[in-house]
C-alpha cells in the first residue's frame, strides 16, 4: 500500500504539523514515511503545503504532482490541487471561506467542516485534528491507536496535558464528516 | 643560508651577557634591516620562554611580511587567510581553552580585510591574545595605503599623499576595540628604543597571563616602522615615526582590567 | 543501540554530527539549511558532548574557524547554502592547502547570485571541480534520503581524515527540509587522542607543528601538488560509492544523484509500465565519480540520460566517462524548479530514445 497525500491551506492552520503526525502515525505502524514541505518566504501568511508518503515499500520520490488524496483548506489550495488528485482518488476540504466548491466527477469529495466544529468547541487550535479525524473516516488507512501514539510522539512532552482534547477533537472529526460525492477506485 | 661560524672563546657560557631565547628558532629572519617585526618577535618569544609555556602555545600567523613567522618561533603555529587570524584563534581557544591562543597580525590585515574578525573577535570577548603590528602601510605587497596610512602619507597606492577626503580616514582600530565589552586589555607599545622595548614586553606579558582569567581579549598594538615601504633609512623611519605616527597613534594603556583608562 | 527518529534532513545531519563525536561546529545562517545552526544551538551539545557551537559573524569566518580547529585535529563542519559557500571558496582552498580534514555541508539553492531558495543541483561544478583557487578536489556525498544525511556526516569525517582532505555534502533544500526516517547511530565519544601533525602545543623534545599552504619554493610547491593529485587518484580507486535501480536488464539508463535520483527512481516506474526497460544509477559520491560504472552501462545501455536540476553540469563527467560509447543527454529543470517524475520520461523518450 502507498498513500500519496497533499495537505494545503494558510500557514498558521497547523497543515504542517497535521502532516507531521500522519508520517509519525505511519512509523507507529512500522510504515515507510516522508514529509515535504513547501518551504521560505511563501509560508509566512501565505499558503503552506505539505507532501505526505505512507508506504509499505522504499518511498521513492518525495515530490508529486499527483496525489491519492488532497486535503484543501482554503479556496487558493482549491483552486492549485483540486486537478492534482488521481483519477478516482480522494479530496477532503473544510467549506469555511470556500466560494468554489470542488466539481470533479472523477474523484470522490468529502468535506469536514472543521472551522465551524473548532469555534463550536471554542478551541481554534484542534481544527487541523478535527480534519484529521474526517481523513481517517474516509481513508482508514492508518489506526486511530496509532494516531494517537503519533501525537504522543510529535507533541513535546511539556505539551501531552493537551492530548485528550486533541483526541476529542479527532473523534469530532470522524463525525462529522460527510460524503458529497463518492466514486468507486 | 651559509653556517655561521662563531669564535668559540667568545662563545663560552661565562663569558655570554645575552642569549637568544630558545623559542626562536635558527632561522635568519627575512625582514628588512631595522624592520619592527624582529623585534616584535623576539619579545613575544621571550615571554613564551619565562612563562615556560612554550608548549602550550598556539599562534596564528597572518598574511603579510610577517606571514613566515612560524618558520622563526618554535611554536605550533597555523598560517590563516589574509584577515581571518582571529576566526582560526577563535576556534582553537575554543576547542582548547587551557592553551595559549595568539594572533600576530599587520594592519592591512587586522584592519583592512580582517575587520569584521577582528571586532568581532573582540565583541564576543574571545580568551586571545591579538598582536597587532601598525607600520601604516602594506608591507609585503611593497607599500600600498593601509586603513591605518596617516592623512597625506605618501604610499604607492595614494603617490600624492592620502587625501582623507577621497580616500577616506585612517582607522584607529585599537581605539575602536577599546571601546567593546568584550575586551579586557588594550594598550598601544612600540619596539623602537630599549626603553620602548621593555614596556612592550610586559604589555605582551600582561596579554598573556590575561588568558589566564577569562575575562575577554586582550590587544596589543605595536606602531612600528616599515623603512622600505616609506622609502627611508631605519634611522630615519624610527624618527618619521615618532614625529609622525606617535601623534597620532599615542602610545600607551587604553583598556585595563576592563577598564577604560582616562 | 540504533535510534529510530522522524527528522528532517538539516537536523539529521546536526544530530548525526553531535553522534558521531564532532567537536564544533561553526555556521552563519542562510536558507535553506539555518535548521542545522538551530538544531545544535537548541540541543546544547556542549552538555552532551562537550561539542562547541558557534554562530560566526560571516561564512567568512565560518570556514575559518573550521580552518583553526581542523588544525587542531579536531572533526569540525560548517554548512551553508550556495552564496554562503562560495563565500567559503578562499578558506576550503586553504584547508586542501594545508590537508586539513573537515566536513563541509552545502544545501544547495538555484543561483547564480542571491537567486532562489528553492532547491537546486547547479553547485555541482563548484563542488566537484574544487570551487577554490588551486588544483584541489573535495570528496563529495551526495545523499538523497534523510538516512544518507545522516550517515554521510560520519562518513564524510571518515574519509575526511583518512585522506586529510575537505569533504562535501553536497546536498538541497529539498532533502534539508524533508522529513523521513532516520535510524540514528549511538553516542560515540569524542577524540581523546590526536593526529601527529595537528597544533596542540609543541611536545617537549619533538619538532613543533606547522600548519601552512605556503610553499615560496616552487620545485616544492609542485611536489606538494603532486602529492595531493595522488592522494585524488587514491580516492577515485578506493572510493567510488553508487547504487544502481533496475540496471540488470536496462536498456537506457538515466543518472541522477540526489533529489533528481529520487525522482527518476519513479520515472523508472512510470517508464517500465509503459513498456521502456529503463535503469537508474545514482552516484553516492560525485567525487570521486563512478566513471567505471558509468563506462560498463555505456556497453549496455542505448543510451543515457543525465538528470539534473542545473543547466547540464554532471552531464559533462558521464560524457567523459562514456567516452562517445553512446548517446548521452541531459534533462533539467533550474531556478529552484523541480522536475516531475512524468517530465523525465518524456525527455527520456524525445531526447534518448526517439532522438
Ligand atoms: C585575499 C587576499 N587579498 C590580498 C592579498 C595580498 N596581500 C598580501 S599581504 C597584504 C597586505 C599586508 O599588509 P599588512 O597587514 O599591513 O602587513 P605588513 O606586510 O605591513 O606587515 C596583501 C594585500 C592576499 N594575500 N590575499
Ligand atoms: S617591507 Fe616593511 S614591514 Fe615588511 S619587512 Fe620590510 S620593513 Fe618590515
Amino acid at each position: 500500500m502507498t498513500e500519496e497525500i497533499i495537505i494545503a491551506g494558510f500557514g498558521g492552520q497547523g497543515v504542517l504539523s497535521m502532516g507531521k503526525i500522519l508520517a509519525y502515525s505511519g512509523i507507529m505502524q512500522d510504515q515507510e514515511v516522508s514529509w515535504m514541505p513547501s518551504y521560505g518566504p511563501e509560508m509566512r501568511g501565505g499558503t503552506a503545503n505539505v507532501t505526505v508518503i505512507l508506504s509499505d515499500e522504499r518511498i521513492s520520490s518525495p515530490i508529486l504532482d499527483k496525489f491519492d488524496t488532497a486535503i484543501i483548506l482554503n479556496q487558493q489550495s482549491m483552486d492549485k490541487f483540486e486537478k492534482s488528485v488521481k483519477p478516482g482518488g480522494m479530496l477532503i476540504y473544510d467549506g469555511n471561506g470556500i466560494i468554489r466548491h470542488p466539481e470533479r466527477k472523477d474523484i470522490s469529495i468529502c468535506r469536514v467542516d472543521a472551522a465551524e466544529e473548532a469555534a463550536k468547541m471554542e478551541n481554534t487550535k484542534v481544527f487541523n485534528m478535527i480534519v484529521l479525524g474526517g481523513y481517517l473516516k474516509v481513508k482508514p488507512l492508518v489506526k486511530l491507536e496509532n494516531v494517537i501514539k503519533g501525537l504522543k510522539e510529535s507533541l513535546p512532552e511539556r505539551h501531552h496535558a493537551l492530548l485528550p482534547m486533541n483526541e476529542k477533537a479527532i473523534k469530532r472529526g470522524l463525525e462529522i464528516v460527510q460524503k458529497i460525492h463518492e466514486v468507486n477506485s | 643560508m651559509a653556517e655561521q661560524t662563531v669564535n668559540k672563546d667568545i662563545a663560552k657560557e661565562e663569558n655570554l651577557v645575552f642569549k637568544k631565547t630558545s623559542v626562536l628558532t635558527d632561522k635568519v629572519m627575512h625582514y628588512c634591516p631595522g624592520c619592527g617585526h624582529g623585534t616584535a618577535h623576539r619579545l613575544i618569544a621571550e615571554v613564551i620562554e619565562e612563562m615556560n609555556i612554550q608548549s602550550e602555545c598556539i599562534g596564528i600567523t597572518p598574511v603579510g611580511c610577517s606571514v613566515l613567522m612560524y618558520n622563526y618561533l618554535d611554536v605550533d603555529m597555523q598560517e590563516a587567510a589574509h584577515g581571518r587570524a582571529p576566526a582560526l584563534a577563535t576556534a582553537v581557544k575554543r576547542l582548547m581553552p587551557e592553551k595559549f591562543v595568539f594572533t600576530y597580525q599587520g594592519d592591512g590585515d587586522l584592519a583592512a580585510i580582517g575587520t569584521a574578525e577582528t571586532i568581532h573577535a573582540a565583541n564576543r570577548g574571545e580568551n586571545i591574545t591579538i598582536f597587532f603590528i601598525n607600520n601604516g602601510i602594506y608591507g609585503m605587497t611593497g607599500g600600498q595605503m593601509a586603513p591605518t596610512t596617516l592623512p597625506n602619507m605618501k604610499s604607492s597606492t595614494s603617490p600624492y599623499g592620502r587625501d582623507v577626503k577621497m580616500m577616506g580616514n585612517p582607522l584607529k582600530m585599537t581605539e575602536l576595540v577599546a571601546q567593546l565589552p568584550g575586551t579586557y586589555y588594550v594598550t598601544r607599545q612600540a619596539v623602537h628604543t630599549p626603553k620602548d622595548v621593555r614596556k612592550a614586553k610586559k604589555a605582551i606579558r600582561k596579554a598573556f597571563e590575561n588568558q589566564k582569567l577569562e575575562r575577554g581579549l586582550s590587544l596589543v598594538e605595536i606602531v612600528s616602522n616599515c623603512n622600505s615601504g616609506w622609502k627611508m633609512t631605519p634611522l630615519q623611519a624610527n624618527e618619521w615615526m615618532v614625529e609622525n605616527m606617535f601623534p597620532f597613534y599615542p602610545m600607551g594603556d587604553l583598556k585595563v582590567d576592563g577598564e577604560m583608562v582616562k | 543501540m540504533k535510534e529510530l527518529k522522524l527528522m528532517k534532513g538539516n537536523e539529521a545531519i546536526a544530530e548525526a554530527a553531535i553522534r558521531a563525536g564532532a567537536d564544533a561546529y561553526f555556521g552563519y545562517p542562510i536558507t535553506p539549511q539555518s535548521e542545522v545552526l538551530e538544531y545544535l544551538m537548541a540541543e546544547k551539545p556542549h552538555e552532551r558532548t562537550g561539542m562547541v557551537v558557534l554562530q560566526a559573524e560571516s561564512e567568512v569566518a565560518a570556514i575559518n574557524m573550521v580552518y583553526g580547529g581542523a588544525a587542531c585535529g579536531r572533526k569540525v563542519f560548517t554548512s551553508s547554502s550556495s552564496p554562503g559557500i562560495s563565500l567559503k571558496q578562499e578558506g576550503i582552498s586553504y584547508i586542501a592547502g594545508s590537508e586539513l580534514p573537515c566536513l563541509i555541508v552545502n544545501v544547495v539553492r538555484g543561483g547564480p547570485g542571491l537567486g532562489t531558495i528553492q532547491p537546486s543541483q547547479s553547485d555541482y561544478f563548484q563542488a566537484t571541480k574544487g570551487g577554490g583557487h588551486g588544483d584541489y578536489r573535495l570528496i563529495v556525498l551526495a545523499p538523497s534520503s534523510v538516512q544518507e544525511m545522516a550517515d554521510f556526516v560520519k562518513l564524510g569525517f571518515d574519509l575526511a581524515f583518512k585522506y586529510r582532505n575537505p569533504a562535501m555534502i553536497l546536498t538541497d533544500g529539498a532533502i534539508g527540509q524533508m522529513m523521513e526516517k532516520v535510524w540514528l547511530e549511538e553516542q560515540q565519544p569524542r577524540m581523546t587522542e590526536f593526529p601527529e601533525w595537528a597544533t596542540t602545543g609543541k611536545k617537549p623534545g619533538k619538532e613543533r607543528n606547522i600548519i601552512t599552504s605556503l610553499d615560496l619554493d616552487s620545485a616544492m610547491q609542485e611536489k606538494f601538488n603532486l602529492k595531493i593529485q595522488e592522494k585524488y587518484r587514491e580516492m577515485e580507486e578506493n572510493e567510488v560509492r553508487y547504487e544502481t535501480f533496475e540496471c540488470d536488464d536496462a536498456e537506457y539508463l538515466l543518472v541522477a544523484y540526489g533529489t533528481s535520483a529520487r525522482i527518476c527512481q519513479k520515472s523508472v516506474q512510470l517508464a517500465r509500465e509503459k513498456g521502456i526497460k529503463v535503469g537508474l544509477l545514482r552516484p553516492q559520491t560525485l567525487f570521486p565519480f563512478p566513471k567505471k560504472k558509468i563506462s560498463e552501462m555505456a556497453s549496455q545501455v542505448k543510451g543515457i540520460l543525465s538528470v539534473e536540476m542545473s543547466a547540464g553540469q554532471m552531464v559533462e563527467d558521464i560524457k567523459l566517462s562514456v567516452e562517445g560509447k553512446v548517446k548521452v543527454g541531459h534533462f533539467g529543470r533550474m531556478g529552484g524548479i523541480i522536475h516531475s517524475a512524468e517530465e523525465i520520461v518524456t525527455a527520456l523518450e524525445q531526447k534518448i530514445i526517439g532522438g
